[in-house]
């Protein structure tokens, strides 16, 4: 197996962020990377290769899923880091709060079941040319777990590069039937036009440990860290 | 006490009937504290001896139970119980009810059960690390039914989602004794994440109160006394003593206070839960044996003119007190701050043995704090036996013919989509469960099972399991063998994982216990429990009594909610329910017998539960939980499911849903059955019985183990690619089939 490179992550902690601690275990515990926990009221984003943005409820979600953290003291500088090319990835809550920051199209509203959804999904992977898909195949079926009151995606303008992760069933196949929460074209996660700003609502770090059953959320940290890799040489 | 002449009392009547207080309890009150009380003190007295706070009704009987064993580190009276693990491992865990709330605003009031039980646990310095319900709902097809079910799930699901803990288990059931007066019980679990186990006795004279978290309203307004008493057409008037929960609040709270406990600088710890600050201040200080002093004037409020009564009465939640060592109050604070939390110096320890209270300069309470918490009234009460339960006992089940063969499958249909027993992902797709990324055995299966993330990457993870069991059709029907059955039910979907049960918390749901065979019924269920739990070696550690259960005067059915927790030394050998491919041979450790009362089936065929519960033999129960257990850890079984309502067949059925298997029954196997009637084998609910998997190649190995063990088992079949099938009986269906009637069961009814 690959001996990964020690890449530098900055996982951003808001009142109300329950999946950091998760996050951490795995970039560091998992895949022995470095890892500075970020409060959100710094003013400053210390040297670092890649922003985390983990789930949870933001400030209770309360007005708008990610509308209240959107502004808290980190949001800036991170948006100055992203425009200058750096690596941020923003999972469920943490997608949320990227297209409340205008760092990501679009926007999510609540599922079309009206409620919560905790569960194991397929999703393919549309695009497997980016720096956080790199490691999987083309097309290839993975599975996360999701975990969201507000995971229906919504966009009118987005190329279809951009489209990275769709629910889809077991074998592939993208529909309705298929769709958790109804969000446009099945979409799970998607990237900004430069391809350095990923967000998603499924949970990649809850799949990557055998003991969880789970490994298909491994190959997404692995794909940013052979990128990374590739940026050194 | 002082001798108190009656005559010279002004008793007020009608505030007494008002704060549930009787004339004696009145007269008591007096003696103890040498004065008639205030308004404010009759008001504490209110709340602090309601049964809710101080098991006037059940103190008597709770200390029958055992309470120590060698993983018990903190035993009943703390806000939560705590097992140590070894190597500096210990977890909390404790249930509470929040069922009067329920019944009258079912979204806050299961919202707020769970956030109670929560601080009970962090209250510790332990992490919350998994939530379990236990939900008892009325007949689903009355449309209040399940308004009052949905809102509750939806209740439920708010907290633990936003407070990121993961839900991993729970049960529900519904009957229609349920129908007005719904159940909630909600089980915690944490790991202490400090040194030294917070507690709540107060001490050092000169040490600063702080209270912490969210500002005090007017919310929750006496829901300690509307807990302790019956529902009525009224009750809805009693909307404001529910309280409103707020999980960003709490979750910001759970961070940190652990942080602020991990300075070593607090002294003790309480959660205004139930009672608010007339509970934890009597508490800590009588706990203690220190007296406590605050100024209402300091108390962050979110309302303006709140009275005396209103600030000592509120429960608004998400607040705790503090003991902190002198000189280290500015440390704390700044931790609060941090979270942007509110943190108050609202007084001080004293040694007078006094709650002592000042609003605007005037002292508006001085009790001695025991008068509130230790020398409250205890009843034994009348105790009779029900005349149901004599008619019952001389049910006769021949009196009710055998099915037909062809009655089997027709059957199993209706039982695999009935309320108590299909799917209920509707309700568990609601609750994260598997957020904290410790989440092996997802809730579906015997039992919940997380893992304990390892500091040290070379050495085994621990692995908790935890169930919660308590079938309450039995515990009506025979309140002695129904009470064992569920802390045997509870030990052996813990023991299916592989984990050793070491220890219970129990919610006591119950009706009044002034009647004389609701008393019965509490009394028979907690030896029944006791009995149990001494022989399975797994002590109370702690938990909570429900009374008053009723509605316009009718009790609900006696329901005691067993929470065992068993511990796991290496978790990844745990296995769960499921078949895990074809082929594999399909064992039934234990013995079947003729037993078809109180099953679900004759529920199913006639509405109505009855008949005798089946009979629990203590050492046939722990030979063949021992033997499952022994032989998970030998890594030679690939599935262990616990046989329990609806029987057999339904057992085998869920065994299949997960991975889409199914299963042969053998010819040799209903052979060998052939003395039982068919009802009884394929539907009876005899006990101590677990339906496990084996590799072909193992079989031997886990025959001859068993054989060792004297532990008796049968041979069923195998497991099959995706037919269900018993030849002799003419039964074969997919399983894709049945499936769809359990998994679809729920939904169909709630869309109604």
């Amino acid at each position: 197996m690959l001996k990964l490179n020690c890449m530098k992550f900055s996982v951003i902690i808001f009142p109300g962020s329950n999946c950091d601690e998760d996050c951490i275990h795995v970039l560091k515990n998992v895949l022995g990377q470095e890892v500075n926990k970020v409060f959100h009221t710094e003013e400053k984003l210390l040297k670092t290769d890649c922003v985390v943005i983990p789930g949870g409820f933001s400030y209770g979600d309360y007005l708008r899923s990610g509308a209240i953290a959107r502004f808290s003291n980190i949001i800036n500088p991170i948006i100055d880091f992203a425009n200058k090319g750096g690596l941020v990835i923003g999972t469920c809550n943490g997608f949320q709060i990227l297209c409340e920051a205008g760092l990501l199209p679009g926007a999510l509203t609540t599922n079309k079941s009206l409620s919560f959804i905790c569960d194991e999904v397929y999703l393919k992977i549309s695009n497997s040319k980016t720096k956080f898909t790199s490691e999987y195949r083309n097309n290839e079926i993975i599975r996360l777990p999701i975990a969201h009151g507000d995971g229906r995606y919504i966009t009118k303008d987005l190329n279809k590069e951009q489209i990275i992760f769709q629910y889809c069933s077991k074998d592939g196949i993208i529909n309705d039937n298929f769709n958790p929460n109804g969000s446009t074209e099945n979409i799970a996660g998607i990237i900004n036009k430069k391809g350095n700003v990923l967000g998603m609502m499924p949970h990649p770090e809850r799949a990557c440990e055998s003991i969880l059953g789970n490994e298909d959320g491994k190959k997404l940290f692995a794909s940013l860290i052979s990128s990374s890799i590739a940026l050194v040489h | 006490m002082i001798t108190v002449n009656k005559e010279n009392l002004t008793i007020d009547e009608n505030l007494l009937k008002r704060l549930k207080l009787t004339k004696d309890e009145y007269f008591r009150i007096v003696k103890l504290i040498g004065k008639e009380p205030n308004e404010v003190e009759i008001h504490m007295f209110s709340v602090m001896w309601s049964e809710h706070c101080c098991y006037k009704n059940s103190k008597v009987l709770l200390k029958e139970f055992p309470i120590k064993n060698k993983f018990v580190a903190v035993g009943p009276g703390e806000n939560a119980g705590v097992v140590d693990l070894g190597d500096g491992c210990k977890v909390a865990f404790k249930i509470e009810s929040h069922n009067r709330p329920t019944a009258v605003e079912p979204f806050q009031g299961a919202t707020t059960g769970v956030g109670g039980i929560l601080r009970d646990i962090f209250t510790m310095g332990a992490r919350p690390i998994a939530v379990l319900d236990s939900l008892r709902f009325g007949d689903l097809k009355i449309p209040r039914s399940r308004y009052l079910f949905a809102g509750a799930v939806n209740g439920i699901a708010h907290y633990g989602n936003c407070t990121g803990i993961p839900n991993i288990g729970g049960e529900a059931y519904f009957y229609p004794t349920y129908n007005e007066n719904p159940l909630v019980n909600a089980m915690a679990v944490g790991i202490i994440e400090t040194n030294e186990i917070i507690k709540s006795a107060a001490s050092g004279t000169g040490n600063p109160v702080l209270y912490v978290g969210s500002k005090t309203g007017r919310d929750g307004l006496g829901g300690a006394s509307f807990a302790s008493s019956g529902l009525t057409e009224k009750s809805h008037e009693d909307r404001p003593a529910v309280q409103v929960g707020d999980p960003f609040t709490e979750k910001i709270l759970i961070e940190a206070c652990l942080e602020a406990f991990k300075t070593g600088y607090i002294v003790s710890a309480q959660d205004m839960g139930a009672a608010g600050l007339t509970c934890s201040t009597s508490e800590m200080a009588a706990k203690g044996n220190t007296g406590i002093e605050i100024d209402l004037d300091k108390v962050p409020i979110r309302t303006e003119n709140l009275t005396p009564v209103e600030y000592m009465l509120s429960e608004s939640q998400e607040r705790m007190l503090f003991v902190v060592k002198k000189g280290f109050e500015e440390k704390i604070s700044e931790i609060f701050k941090k979270w942007g939390l509110d943190s108050v110096e609202i007084g001080q320890i004293t040694d007078t043995g006094k709650v002592t209270v000042r609003h605007k300069n005037k002292v508006v309470v001085d009790i001695n704090a025991g008068a509130l918490v230790s020398d409250t009234p205890i009843y034994v009460r009348d105790s009779k036996v029900p005349d149901y339960y004599i008619k019952n006992k001389s049910f006769n089940y021949n009196s009710i013919s055998d099915l037909k063969k062809e009655e089997l499958l027709p059957i199993l249909k209706d039982l695999l989509s009935s309320p108590n027993i299909c799917s209920k992902k509707w309700i568990y797709s609601r609750y994260d469960h598997q957020v904290q990324t410790n989440t092996i055995i997802k809730p579906g299966g015997s039992a919940g099972l997380i893992r304990l993330k390892s500091k040290d990457k070379n050495k085994k993870e621990k692995g908790i399991a935890v169930s919660l069991d308590g079938n309450s059709a039995y515990v009506y029907l025979d309140p002695y063998s129904g009470s064992k059955i569920a802390v045997c039910e509870a030990a052996r979907n813990v023991s299916c994982t592989g984990a050793l049960p070491i220890a219970i918390t129990d919610n006591l749901n119950f009706g009044n216990p002034e009647k004389p065979e609701i008393y019965w019924q509490l009394s028979e269920s907690v030896r029944g429990i006791k009995d149990a739990c001494l022989k399975l070696d797994t002590p109370v550690t702690g938990g909570n009594v429900s009374l008053y259960n009723e509605s316009n005067g009718i009790d609900i059915w006696p329901t005691p909610v067993i929470g065992m927790i068993g511990y796991m030394e290496d978790v990844c050998k745990s296995v769960n329910h499921s078949f895990k491919r074809a082929g594999d041979t399909i064992l039934l450790i234990g013995t079947n017998k003729d037993e078809i009362g109180a099953s679900e089936y004759f529920y199913l065929k006639s509405r109505k539960v009855q008949g005798i519960v089946p009979e629990i033999d203590m050492d046939l129960e722990i030979n063949v939980q021992s033997s499952v257990r022994s032989l998970i850890n030998k890594e030679l079984l690939k599935s262990a499911h616990d046989c329990s309502v609806g029987g057999l067949l339904v057992t085998l059925c869920e065994c299949t849903f997960e991975n889409n298997l199914g299963f042969d029954v053998y010819d040799e196997f209903l052979n060998l059955n052939s003395k039982l009637r068919l009802d009884s084998l394929f539907f009876g609910e005899t006990q101590s019985r677990v339906v496990v998997s084996i590799e072909q190649n193992k079989l031997k190995e886990v025959e001859q183990h068993l054989s060792k063990a004297n532990c008796p088992y049968q041979i069923i079949g195998k497991t099959t690619e995706d037919k269900i099938i018993c030849s002799n009986l003419n039964f074969k269906i997919d399983v894709s089939e049945l499936k769809n009637h359990w998994l679809e069961a729920l939904p169909r009814i709630l869309s109604r």
